[in-house]
């Protein structure tokens, strides 16, 4: 057997058992890292493939970013577990249904019939083909528009997500070092103009006062 | 190198080479690779432990103190008498901690840490893995490099240690884009994601014609994203001035609080090995590699070492210079300063190169 061999079956494996752990863990944060280790395998599966750029896109976006901010919010929660089992068995034939759904579309997507499998023509790439140069030739020449479509999307739903939640409290103490540094002196401190004051000399009388 | 070392294996053999080698060619390119990662973490973990002794010295005489000097000459064991005091401590395990997790954190915070070096180039064709996707490789890899933490934090089932995770999520997240798109830049003007590429292509330009290739190299033309990366790598590897995520004076040690001994330890390292890993990406991407400032000294390994021992150098200087950012300063200046700064910074540079005063070709 080659080793790509084993290791595919290794990453599968994997993949199944954590991605059954997602949905099979009492502790959603442990769900949480189970995830993480299925999009790892998954990326290992796809640097098989020759996709090195969507592996480690996969692993930036997903493993890096995306989750962490789910464990963030995951970790500071207090989740009552008996209360989320409780709909269990009402919502289980509604969830086969979705889940049979699901499997059947991949399995008539993924079958070999639907792309055409047996015309298209060997996987023999020479060494030095660059996964992440196609992408790129592709998606600004021919998918430029539809590209730059998705990214001003994107870009909206940052802005929506932002002035969503955004709140602008009256009370809050908070500093903005912009301002602080715009202080002049003028605006925390006064110079007053005054006539000086004179000491006047020490009484005479005082000092025989200590004999 | 792979050649060499088998014919030599089969000298040392003699007549019973062929039958040993029958049985170990199934599994030969995994023992060579086995091979070349413990000859790349042998030296890494050295000097780790040389890294700390240097840090110790270094703050010591910036502070006008001796630092480490009673175990071996000039203190030069300290290290090692560390790390076996770390080794044969008590793993203690707080009660109420989740107990795979809290073993799983050192382990995600180390893990990262060492797999990075795997496409590092320390001189020409010097490299474990000379992969294509090398730059991607480092940022996806780094990005997980916060799990450890956060694990940790969480595992603990302790208030410090979750207030350390929390910082360090949204720390981390937040430096990992500055450094991302300052990287873009190099990208744009070494027009490759190899490593080694990346390097030959600072040994091109007008200043290297002259023999002065020090000034050929991406620090002087991209000079603000080499602030912006070098600042961005010591948010990233939670050093002082923006250790917050440990901050000793405020949340005692962050995610380190619960752990003692060698799961300590592996936290240490871990930090050690990432501050050494972003000297070396800052000499590739910036600084040249291994490349000679000028034309008459040859090439090689040393100007390397030397270049990260310059950025350790500065990672050690400004924790004995600065002190710690407040929170709320440092996610301004990671969002608020840095990420437009690259974003502009990018679109000058493209602009650059597409402009008839380009220097990249």
């Amino acid at each position: 057997m080659e080793f790509k061999t084993i290791l595919f079956y290794l990453f599968s494996a994997v993949t199944v058992f954590a991605a059954l752990r997602v949905i099979t863990a009492r502790n959603p944060v442990h769900a949480a890292l189970f995830l993480v280790l299925a999009f790892f395998n998954v990326a290992g599966l796809w640097m098989l493939l020759q996709a090195e750029f969507l592996a480690l896109v996969l692993i930036m976006v997903y493993v890096g970013a995306v989750m962490v901010l789910f464990l963030f919010v995951v970790m500071m929660l207090d989740i009552n577990i008996e209360r989320v089992r409780q709909g269990f068995w009402k919502n289980l034939p509604l969830g086969a249904l979705v889940g049979l759904l699901l499997i059947g579309e991949m399995a008539a997507v993924l079958s070999g019939r639907y792309f055409g499998l047996a015309n298209l023509p060997a996987h023999n790439l020479p060494a030095n083909y660059s996964n992440t140069k196609e992408l790129a030739r592709v998606l600004y020449t021919e998918y430029a528009y539809p590209f730059e479509i998705a990214s001003v999307v994107l870009l909206v739903a940052i802005i929506v997500a932002v002035m969503l939640t955004l709140r602008r409290r009256k009370d809050t103490k908070a500093m903005h070092p912009s301002d602080q540094i715009a202080v002049k002196s003028r605006d925390r401190m006064r110079l007053v103009k005054m006539a000086p004051e004179v000491e006047l000399p020490a009484p005479a009388a005082q000092t025989g006062e200590k004999a | 190198m792979e050649a060499t070392v088998l014919n030599l294996l089969a000298s040392v053999f003699g007549s019973l080479w062929v039958p040993i080698w029958s049985l170990v060619k199934p599994v030969w390119p995994l023992l060579w690779t086995l091979a070349k990662i413990v000859l790349i973490l042998a030296p890494l973990m050295l000097s780790v432990a040389y890294l700390t002794f240097w840090e110790r010295k270094v703050i010591g005489w910036m502070q006008v103190r001796i630092g480490p000097n009673r175990v071996g000459p000039w203190g030069l064991l300290q290290p090692i008498a560390d790390g076996l005091k770390l080794f044969f401590k008590e793993v203690l395990f707080p009660t109420a901690a989740d107990k795979k997790l809290f073993v799983l954190g050192p382990i995600m915070a180390i893990a990262p840490a060492l797999a990075l070096w795997a496409v590092i180039p320390f001189s020409p064709g010097w490299v474990l893995a000379n992969v294509d996707a090398g730059v991607l490789y480092l940022l996806a890899i780094s990005s997980v490099g916060v799990y450890g933490i956060i694990i940790a934090g969480w595992a603990s089932n302790s208030k410090y240690p979750f207030f350390g995770a929390m910082r360090a999520s949204a720390q981390m997240i937040s430096y990992e884009i500055s450094m991302g798109l300052a990287l873009i830049t190099v990208l744009m003007v070494s027009n490759s994601l190899n490593l080694t590429d990346i390097v030959m292509a600072q040994s091109k330009g007008r200043f290297a014609g002259y023999g002065i290739d020090v000034f050929s190299w991406n620090w002087l033309p991209l000079l603000p994203m080499f602030a912006v990366y070098l600042i961005s790598g010591v948010a990233e590897t939670n050093r002082a001035p923006f250790d917050v995520v440990e901050g000793e004076s405020e949340i005692v040690a962050g995610h380190m609080v619960e752990y003692s001994g060698m799961a300590f330890a592996m936290f240490f390292l871990a930090e050690y090995a990432n501050m050494i890993l972003i000297s070396a990406m800052t000499s590739i991407f910036f600084l040249g590699g291994w490349l000679s400032p000028v034309a008459f000294l040859p090439d090689g390994f040393h100007w390397m070492a030397a270049k990260m021992a310059a950025i350790l150098f500065f990672f050690l200087w400004i924790r004995a210079t600065f002190p710690r950012y407040r929170y709320d300063q440092l996610m301004r200046l990671g969002w608020k300063v840095f990420v437009p700064l690259t974003l502009i910074w990018i679109l000058v540079v493209g602009v650059w190169m597409m402009s008839p005063l380009t220097i990249w070709k």
